[in-house]
């Protein structure tokens, strides 16, 4: 503690001395734009989701552009808007971009941020935090909208790969009754087909046949098969998924939206210097960081990038310079991370996860690509109608 | 020799445990929070130290009798007597210690605050805390000239260089590099500063009079995949003939002429190579490698990996006592 009253005077002194040589500074305004439908009831509702998931992410990305942007006189700051209804978001951006505003970030579904992106103007520059809906990234493109989130075909992909290195290729698929679960289902089922994983059961989870036992009781049943060497869930809302692990017929690793999950981030990710984004986070927050967390702070990371090189805030500048093949952001995941020029994806490693550990993290070696091996991840040029820059 | 004969006099004198004669690296190991002295002679551990929490950076005292520890999660920066091998004192240090120099006047110490974004400076003799400077967000490597007139500090997530009147404590100048700028080196002769950045997969040298960029260097090690080239630790020759660059997860150390800038080889070491440290009469060089667990030996004369040492978990750094 005397460590600290002593170092409190000369503190003082140097951030005086730290302050912004240039006269003019570049303001660089922000917006954050929250918009997450109630999930419903669910049976597993032990641990409680943060429900700033995101917003603090994107409040720690600012922080971090400030801390740099201070050496070159850019200033960053953070309009957000954690709404309760898609027009309470569209409202919001309305107001925002009547203020000025022509960078954004959401976190809202898919529907929500089309509806976002056909008000937007060219000008516009929008990033997607929080939907991971395969069609927007093969089909329902923007040429100004761009997804630091993963889509669920790269999580889905990264654990094909994986269990196709572990040898672990006949599975068990349960799914539940949210169209979420149906898209990332799909998304497995074609990551089945690329990394030769054979679907041996492909069961929808209902949980109405015998409501008078636990699901506890109900899952040894349910997942009676002649053989399999894995159980993947596709629970993406938390409803029964948790309960699967250990209950399952026979005696099988639980994968999937449950059991080890492939996740765009998580607080057991440390190594590349994710400890200190960890720490940074933690401080700020009072909790662990998340993968909304994660694709908010990346997306405003990328921005800040982008205004150190231009010196500009201008959102078509910007965008052209994420593109360009001078964008390289070191986003704590072992690589640099750069977007596809298809359709404005965040190329990134995935970490697989389980609650206290990391297990591995995708792509793995042996997984060949002609450009990047992070392309084995999700949808690769030719498999996607997009082509946001030509 | 001197130093190394009164030292050991005085210890068979006193009769204190004698610790092994033969010339030693001492490595942090980071998950283990522990040192692995090495004997360079046999080119094994012949003693593992407990040392604080998350040892990272090492730093030999200028009049080599003491080894400076960045213990990162306990906050401190911890002193090795290297004649006893025991921790003897603790200096205040500002949080999370990762990397640190010491000047040429062997007082004051500069290290890098990763999770505060502070460089602070520390008189080793009061322990006085001289200057807490701002810098970019996760300030990592740190180097002084060897003329004692710069302090340079990168910023690994604002990927800057930046560089710090000595007199003054003042950052004089903001060099913007690749992304994740990890180690500055400085040649012999104060004249040209080699900085890394690691996902940026580039070298930049500086020219120190004039603090510009004079050229950037990147690599190529056949059948890596590119985004694994990552450059981390930087190793000089005095000759001026050699930079070593250890390549990360790449697992190879690049051979550069320091003249010419052109790389000469790429040497296939353990995995996610990280830091390195020539010994005394530098025909070897060592090199810890995080992820395998082993500290590489590379003969300087043949650009050959000789040999490959266990240590502890994730050796981190790695310096070589040049008097024992």
């Amino acid at each position: 503690m005397s460590f600290l009253a002593r170092t409190v005077t000369p503190l003082l002194i140097a951030l005086a001395a730290a302050t912004p040589l240039k006269a003019e500074s570049l303001d660089v305004r922000i917006g954050y734009l929250q918009w997450v439908p109630d999930q419903g009831p669910v049976l597993s509702n032990v641990i409680p989701e943060p429900e700033d998931a995101g917003l603090r992410g994107a409040e720690l990305a600012i922080n971090d552009n400030s801390t740099t942007g201070k050496f070159l006189g850019q200033t960053y700051s953070l309009q957000s808007d954690v709404a309760d209804s898609e027009e309470a978001a569209i409202a919001a951006f309305d107001a925002m971009r009547e203020n000025g505003l022509d960078l954004f970030v959401v976190n809202a579904p898919a529907s929500t941020l089309k509806a976002l992106t056909e008000k937007a103007g060219d000008t516009t520059l929008i990033f997607n935090a929080g939907a991971e809906d395969d069609a927007l990234r093969t089909g329902q493109c923007h040429v100004n909208l761009l997804h630091t989130i993963p889509s669920y075909s790269m999580l889905t992909d990264a654990l094909g790969q994986w269990l196709n290195q572990r040898r672990w290729d006949e599975v068990f698929l349960i799914t539940g009754p949210t169209e979420a679960d149906r898209n990332w289902a799909n998304a497995f089922r074609r990551s089945a087909r690329r990394f030769g994983l054979e679907i041996v059961e492909d069961k929808p989870w209902t949980f109405d046949a015998d409501l008078r036992r636990t699901a506890s009781k109900e899952l040894p049943l349910f997942t009676q098969a002649r053989d399999y060497d894995a159980v993947v869930v596709a629970d993406v809302r938390g409803d029964f998924g948790e309960y699967v692990p250990f209950n399952t017929w026979l005696p099988r690793p639980v994968v999937g939206t449950q059991g080890m999950s492939p996740v765009t981030w998580h607080r057991v990710v440390e190594s590349w210097g994710a400890a200190q984004l960890q720490n940074r986070f933690r401080e700020l927050a009072n909790r662990d960081m998340n993968s909304e967390d994660y694709a908010a702070w990346a997306a405003i990371r990328a921005i800040g990038t982008a205004v150190s090189d231009l010196n500009s805030a201008n959102a078509t500048e910007i965008r052209n310079f994420l593109f360009s093949d001078k964008f390289q952001l070191a986003a704590f995941k072992g690589r640099k991370v750069t977007f596809r020029d298809w359709n404005g994806q965040m190329r990134q490693p995935i970490p697989m996860v389980h609650p206290r550990g990391l297990v591995a993290t995708a792509p793995f070696e042996g997984f060949l690509h002609p450009n990047t091996e992070l392309d084995t991840l999700g949808f690769d040029r030719p498999e996607s109608e997009c082509r946001n820059n030509g | 020799m001197k130093t190394l004969l009164k030292r050991t006099a005085l210890a068979a004198m006193i009769g204190l445990s004698t610790p092994a004669l033969a010339s030693v690296a001492y490595v942090s190991n980071e998950k283990d929070n522990t040192l692995s002295v090495i004997d360079t002679e046999t080119r094994e551990v012949i003693e593992t130290i407990d040392v604080g929490q998350r040892p990272r950076g090492i730093l030999l005292s200028k009049d080599y009798t003491k080894l400076y520890i960045c213990a990162s999660d306990d906050d401190t920066v911890q002193v090795l007597d290297l004649a006893t091998r025991k921790i003897v004192d603790t200096l205040p240090s500002g949080e999370d210690p990762e990397q640190f120099a010491l000047h040429p006047n062997n007082r004051h110490l500069y290290i890098a605050n990763e999770d505060d974004a502070i460089v602070t400076v520390v008189d080793v003799d009061t322990k006085d805390v001289l200057a807490q400077i701002d810098v970019g967000i996760e300030p990592e490597g740190m180097a002084v000239s060897p003329d004692g007139k710069w302090a340079v500090n990168t910023s690994e997530t604002t990927s800057m260089l930046h560089w710090i009147n000595t007199e003054t404590f003042e950052i004089e100048k903001n060099i913007v590099v690749g992304q994740r700028p990890r180690h500055v080196e400085f040649s012999k002769d104060s004249k040209i500063a080699w900085a890394s950045a690691e996902i940026g997969g580039t070298v930049h040298i500086i020219d120190v009079d004039n603090l510009e960029q004079i050229h950037e260097m990147s690599f190529k090690v056949p059948g890596v995949n590119q985004d694994r080239v990552q450059p981390v630790g930087i190793e000089l020759t005095s000759d001026g003939k050699y930079a070593f660059v250890a390549l990360g997860p790449s697992n190879h150390v690049a051979v550069v002429d320091a003249q010419t800038y052109e790389v000469l080889d790429y040497l296939l070491v353990g995995a996610r190579v990280w830091q390195l440290d020539l010994d005394k009469d530098e025909k070897h060089l060592y090199t810890t490698n995080g992820v395998s667990g082993d500290v590489s030996v590379i003969d300087v004369q043949d650009l050959k990996v000789i040999k490959s040492i266990k240590v502890g978990r994730y050796p981190w750094g790695v310096v070589i006592d040049p008097t024992s």
